[in-house]
């Protein structure tokens, strides 16, 4: 005969956790306060295993106006203008129901930053997934795209960019970070924090059904094998009632009638609830029978669904009824279900009895801490050049390489998400960064997200730095200085291996190079366990970052712009090492630099700024050869070049950092170039832009293609790839 | 001259068509899809785009009869010049303004993409005086894009040429009522108002709602 384990076992909690509660309460917890415990104090709530590390990153600076800790960071960029960004993680709903964990993901993101106040302008989206010969990620893929689709496509925020990469190492643990970003009006900030005892606690939008019960203990928080049926825990999307949410709230907020408004996330009513309460230090009084009910639920089930597109706003009493109209007005529920009190205890009623009275703070921001193991991972063996013979034929490598779905276009993904809704998407996806117009300012902004996660794996301190450092790059290429970043940090389960030392790595680097950059972090996410019994994900740290440009007509892309312009390459070697030509994380790759990068970034944005560019391109995965080809194919202009030699002639096209930009400029410009360069960037004329091919001369051998094959074969990778 | 856009529920174009109308020198004011009037001195409307009611039921069905519809329908019945744009033109088809309807595109998928439109019928208010065959660069955006009727119960006013990816008939874009005062299309010309965005060519169908 067996027995059931006891009750905190069963919902996730260790026995030390569950005397930890015992000692917080002076008394055994209900079981509402229990499951409410397991869900505040899982990982994906509390960041248990990663909060000490995640202390290393710079989160100050002048324009910080909200850093790590609220729903978004805010930062301000002028005119009083202030900018709402953050990125989070929705892998194991996606995982399991690819459609509505990805579209749930999207709508979760955009109340985060609904509830700043600020009106959401651009989404971007960054994906992982297992190679696309496997069926299962095919079908994990083009529905996770379809469900951001549904979503951002009906809420009418426009999706301008992302990434997304395959590898077999996400075959079982696929990521979908969706990332938001907002515009605050001047003096539009809100905030969670709850205040004034008395006032109404007002609960907005949908109903509360058992969807998504314990997702974010179940899901989020272990690794996907330890239990087949998820199903349950999948939340389901209403995109049109988060437009309304969305219109509603903003209308709300406009008219100055919400003391404060959080989103319910994760964990529901008691995240949302004990977090407003913890931030405002005073106390909640929930009656759970006033909480309008899609179907029969227990009192422990209704603190803790996941039921989307709610929010929950505290509002003074004199305009609670204003409050109700509105959101009539708008066809939403809108519900007094309790007030603000002075103590410090989120209390939770149902049919005229406690069955919650728990101090708020210690709900919220006390979970225990555990410090993850740092074991070191062997150093990855160098390349072994024998197992990667140099082609014959270097076109045929190119024209290959431009059609393998880690390189070639994205357009099968972007053009299903509506890019350009709002009128403000000055630079599309497909670029180096989107640029969107900021309303009511002659400014823009610059939009990326980036991750280096086959370097994370072999060298996570370069790899961290590399992540980083090629958002950064990104944005100066379109012209835009960096101001911001926003974080979602996926790796596999931090007691286990090497995975501790790894986040602890990757941190230390990405700190490192955003200390260089002095671009602070001021939100982000960490999600982990991403593992299963066969395989763990890369370290995949993935970076969204925010640009600055002052003049939104001022923005460079990346296509070559004039025929007899010069071709120059800023920055160092790259190498085949971690590269995509080299098959993925193999190799031993080289340091990463950070001063001669970031210096090679300032002369981008110099150079931009002064307007002497025709066009600015990062070097990335593909390596020169593939950025040379993507400039060519944007621009619809060809262009020869001729390159030192190295150490073999397919690295020099193919190999990778080096914290290069391809740039294409008019060739009077080109002195005043060298002049910003001066000693701290290499500078190489390479070549020339014009003509109907696209062709590299190395160490004596040439390679060349007609721009409509590389254009050809760059536009079929990702459908020939999907069948 | 001025403009009424009307707000339904779920529309989410109703801020770029005003801006684009105010830019074309037009007084765009928000009309609210519960009321049965169009703001006063209303001289033109504008149904935007977006996903009204969600798209439940059917794009444009449960929008099309709203009680605001009513008031456009008295305004277009009377010769006023009407506008509906993506779920726009769908609220038109639905509402039997216009002929035809929208159906599931032939990708089987959203679309957002900059399109090359044709000029076929140079003699509504919709294209700026522009002659037949003259080409016009807007994007599109939609899930059921493909117009579905019998051309020759409208006036095919812009087809999308060459490529037809939604797989409308006879590659129809936009059609205007017989009278032509009232118009419809998928593509979105308020999104091409604007040198910044790329494409101005939209102004040139615009200008039909600002211009006597």
């Amino acid at each position: 005969m067996t027995t059931a384990p006891p009750r905190h076992r069963q919902l996730g909690l260790t026995d030390e956790e569950a005397a930890r509660i015992l000692e917080l309460l002076g008394r055994e917890p209900t079981d509402p306060e229990l499951v409410m415990f397991s869900l505040m104090w899982s990982e994906h709530c509390s960041y248990k295993h990663s909060k000490p590390l995640l202390r290393g990153f710079p989160t100050g600076g002048p324009r910080v106006l909200q850093g790590p800790g609220e729903n978004a960071g805010v930062v301000e960029v002028g005119d009083g203008i202030a900018v709402a960004l953050k990125i989070e993680s929705h892998n194991h709903p996606s995982a399991v129901e690819p459609f509505e964990g990805a579209a749930t993901g999207v709508g979760g993101i955009v109340r985060d930053i609904l509830a700043m106040g600020a009106r959401p302008i651009a989404l971007l989206d960054s994906l992982r997934f297992g190679e696309l010969s496997s069926p299962r990620s095919r079908h994990l893929f083009t529905r996770s795209v379809a469900g951001i689709g549904h979503y951002g496509n009906c809420i009418g925020v426009p999706t301008v960019g992302g990434e997304v990469a395959f590898d077999d190492r996400y075959e079982d643990s696929c990521l979908v970070n969706a990332m938001c970003v907002g515009v605050v009006p001047p003096g539009g900030m809100l905030r969670a924090a709850a205040s004034g005892p008395g006032n109404a606690l007002v609960l907005i939008g949908n109903r509360t059904g058992r969807d998504g019960i314990g997702g974010a203990s179940v899901l989020a928080s272990a690794e996907l094998d330890e239990d087949e049926d998820k199903r349950p825990s999948v939340q389901v999307s209403d995109p049109f009632t988060e437009r309304k949410l969305m219109d509603c709230c903003l209308e709300l907020a406009g008219a100055g009638a919400l003391v404060a408004l959080q989103d319910l996330g994760a964990a529901g009513l008691t995240s949302a609830a004990s977090e407003m309460a913890a931030k405002g230090r005073v106390g909640l009084d929930i009656d759970l029978d006033l909480v309008p009910l899609r179907e029969a639920l227990a009192p422990a089930e209704i603190l803790v669904s996941e039921s989307q597109e709610r929010m929950l706003a505290v509002v003074e009493q004199a305009r609670l009824d204003e409050v109700v109209a509105v959101c009539r007005r708008w066809d939403l529920e809108a519900t007094r279900i309790g007030s603000v009190t002075g103590g410090e205890r989120l209390v939770a009623r149902s049919g005229g009895e406690v069955v919650a009275d728990l101090p708020a703070r210690q709900l919220a921001d006390e979970a225990p801490v555990y410090a993850v193991p740092r074991s070191p991972a062997a150093p990855p063996e160098p390349l072994d050049p024998a197992a990667l013979p140099e082609p014959a034929d270097l076109a045929a490598a190119w024209l290959e390489l431009l059609a393998r779905p880690n390189v070639a276009s994205k357009r099968w993904v972007y053009e299903r998400y509506d890019h350009l809704v709002g009128a403000n998407t000055i630079r599309r996806p497909g670029g180096d960064a989107a640029v969107v117009r900021l309303p009511g300012s002659d400014r823009a902004i610059a939009l990326t997200t980036d991750c280096a996660e086959r370097l994370c794996e072999l060298d996570p301190r370069a790899g961290g730095r590399a992540s980083v450092l090629e958002a950064a790059r990104n944005l100066a290429c379109a012209g835009a200085r960096p101001v911001a970043a926003t974080d979602c940090l996926n790796f596999a389960n931090p007691e286990k291996g090497s995975t501790g030392w790894r986040l602890a790595e990757v941190i230390a680097g990405m700190s490192e190079a955003l200390t260089a950059l002095s671009v602070p972090v001021v939100s982000g996410n960490v999600s982990l366990y991403n593992e299963s019994p066969g395989r763990a994900i890369y370290p995949t740290p993935v970076v969204g970052m925010l640009g600055l440009l002052e003049r939104a007509d001022a923005s460079v892309g990346q296509g070559f712009a004039a025929a007899g312009n010069v071709v120059v390459l800023a920055g160092d070697d790259g190498a085949l090492d971690g590269s995509e030509y080299a098959g993925g994380a193999v190799g031993r790759p080289r340091e990463v630099d950070v001063t001669r990068e970031v210096a090679t970034i300032e002369l981008v944005l110099a150079a931009a700024e002064e307007g002497i560019l025709s066009s600015a391109h990062d070097v990335s995965g593909g390596g020169l050869a593939t950025a040379l080809a993507e400039s060519a194919i944007a621009g619809g202009l060809g262009a020869e070049v001729d390159l030192a030699p190295g150490r073999r002639d397919d690295e020099v096209l193919f190999g990778e950092g080096g914290g290069r930009v391809l740039l294409s400029l008019a060739p009077e410009r080109l002195e005043r170039l060298r002049e910003l360069a001066g000693e701290a960037v290499r500078l190489d004329a390479i070549g020339v832009v014009g003509g109907d091919d696209l062709v590299a001369r190395v160490g004596g051998r040439e390679a060349r293609l007609a721009l409509a094959d590389a254009r050809d074969a760059h536009a079929r990778g990702l459908p020939e790839a999907l069948g | 001259m001025t403009v009424a856009v009307v707000r339904f529920p779920g529309s989410l174009d109703h801020d770029s068509a005003r801006r684009a109308v105010d830019r074309l020198g037009g007084r765009a004011e928000y009309a609210w899809h519960a009321d049965g009037e169009l703001p006063p001195g209303t001289d033109a409307v504008l149904l935007p785009g977006g996903f009204s009611y969600g798209d439940h039921l059917r794009c444009g069905a449960i929008a099309s009869r709203a009680p605001v519809m009513a008031a456009v329908r008295r305004h277009a019945e009377a010769g006023g010049r009407v506008i509906g744009i993506c779920n726009g033109f769908q609220v038109l088809c639905e509402a039997g303004l216009l002929p035809g309807a929208l159906r599931r595109n032939a990708t089987l998928s959203f679309v957002c993409r900059q399109m090359e439109l044709e000029v076929a019928d140079a003699d509504t208010p919709w294209t700026g005086g522009l002659p037949s065959g003259e080409r016009l660069s807007i994007p599109i955006k939609n899930n059921e894009g493909a117009w579905y009727g019998d051309p020759s119960e409208a006036r095919v006013v812009l087809r999308y040429g060459p490529d037809n990816p939604l797989g409308s008939t006879d590659r129809v874009a936009g059609i205007a009522s017989r009278a032509g005062n009232v118009m419809g299309l998928m593509p979105h010309p308020e999104e091409a108002c604007d040198p910044l965005l790329g494409s101005t060519d939209g102004c040139l169908v615009l200008r039909g709602l600002v211009a006597a």
